[in-house]
């Protein structure tokens, strides 16, 4: 009797685990990165500091919700000109607006893997809503999220001045994310 | 005797797409960080490519296709000397657009060329070498520039002076003899 006991209260306890919410963000291992188009020439830069809040519970993603703040300033656009460069007014003006952030709402299920997170991104200021597909996968004790979504970067007015001319610039930019919880 | 009608074109595009290309890098390359200056940089690596692209053409055609034989006249020295200098704008044409391909991969920026056609990126991106290769296209375009002008004195000289001819085997107007 005892030793049922014990192995319900185990199994029981295995499985709140399992339930329970992996939350803590391995920065070291994440990374947030982009892919603009200068001539269309993809260009990679990449966000080395950020923080992240994430809550999902692979049982219920349906109720995850996410809270992701970027450093500007720690932009590598690929060059310590255009590091300069896209820190200053025309760009993302840094000294004004120095961080940019990400609070989703909603995650819905796309089937299998795949998970679309909804929320409101705050950049220079203005607020609109992405729509951030990505896939989540569980991997012992971790778990992985892999997601990227095209951002106008003019909606932001991120590039204005001469920088606005789209041939030059794509408006388009895709943001990369990469997410490890433990 | 002259060059023949494919040679002569593939002589004069290129040469004309050099004249092209090197004020274009030496004025791009001081402009500040600008959609200008990008376009500039683009358009610069486009026409490089496309005379890496001719140069190796031209050197498959001339392979196959003897020059008319230099002026008797001529000194053997200068003889030598025309072929030195030949041999070494035909390693230039190849070699200065591929300093700058490679530069443009270690600096991370590919080359699309046209922005239509990605070109692969023989190096991957790396600061110390984009810099080190920076100075080899620069090194080998001094290069260049210094052994246009010794061509282009010759030839000057071989019209004005010796009034042998050898000008008009490259010429684009005179057709009388065909080769
Ligand atoms: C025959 C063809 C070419 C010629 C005559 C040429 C000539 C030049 C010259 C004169 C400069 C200025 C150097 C200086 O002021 O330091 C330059 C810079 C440059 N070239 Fe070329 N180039 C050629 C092909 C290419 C190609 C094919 C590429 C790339 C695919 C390229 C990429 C560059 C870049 C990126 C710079 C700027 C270097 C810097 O910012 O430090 N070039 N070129
Ligand atoms: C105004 C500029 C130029 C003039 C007047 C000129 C003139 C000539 C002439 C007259 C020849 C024929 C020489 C002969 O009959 O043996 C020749 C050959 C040649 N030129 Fe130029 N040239 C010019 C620019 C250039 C440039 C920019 C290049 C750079 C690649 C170049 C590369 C060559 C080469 C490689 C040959 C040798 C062809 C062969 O025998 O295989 N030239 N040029």
């Amino acid at each position: 009797m005892m030793r049922l006991i014990l192995s319900a209260g185990l199994m029981l306890a295995s499985l709140l685990a399992a339930a329970a919410e992996l939350s803590a963000v391995q920065l070291d291992k994440s990374s947030i990165a982009f892919v603009s188009r200068q001539m269309n020439v993809p260009v990679e830069g990449a966000f080395k500091q950020f923080s992240a809040q994430i809550h999902i519970d692979p049982a219920r993603p349906g109720t995850g919700r996410a809270r992701i703040d970027i450093d500007l300033a720690s932009i590598d656009a690929g060059n310590d000109e255009a590091n300069d460069e896209v820190k200053g007014k025309n760009w993302f003006n840094v000294r004004e607006f120095p961080k940019a952030s990400f609070v989703s709402s909603a995650v819905k299920p796309l089937g299998g893997e795949r998970f679309e997170a909804s929320g409101m991104m705050t950049i220079k200021g203005k607020t609109l809503e992405v729509h951030a597909p990505f896939t989540l996968k569980q991997e012992k004790g971790i778990l992985i999220l892999d997601g990227s979504f095209p951002l106008k970067r003019l909606a932001y007015g991120i590039g204005s001045g001469a920088w606005s001319d789209t041939s030059v610039v794509a408006d388009e930019v895709l943001v990369r994310f990469h997410f490890v919880l433990k | 005797m002259k060059y023949t009608r494919t040679a002569i074109m593939l002589h004069w595009l290129v040469a004309l797409l050099i004249f092209a290309a090197f004020p274009l890098g030496v004025y791009m390359h001081d402009l500040p960080l600008s959609p200008a200056r990008l376009r500039l940089y683009s358009y610069h690596k486009w026409l490089g490519v496309t005379v890496f692209l001719l140069a190796v053409l031209r050197i498959l055609w001339r392979a196959g296709h003897r020059p008319p034989p230099l002026p008797d006249a001529m000194p053997r020295w200068q003889q030598a000397a025309s072929h030195a200098v030949h041999h070494l704008l035909y390693v230039l044409t190849l070699a200065v657009p591929l300093s700058g391909w490679l530069m443009s991969s270690a600096k991370g920026f590919q080359t699309v060329w046209f922005g239509v056609l990605p070109l692969p990126d023989l190096v991957g991106k790396d600061k110390a070498l984009g810099e080190a290769l920076a100075i080899v296209h620069q090194s080998l375009n001094f290069a260049l520039l210094a052994l246009v002008a010794l061509h282009v004195a010759a030839a000057l000289k071989h019209h004005f002076i010796d009034r042998d001819g050898v000008l008009l085997r490259m010429s684009l107007a005179d057709r009388r003899n065909i080769s």
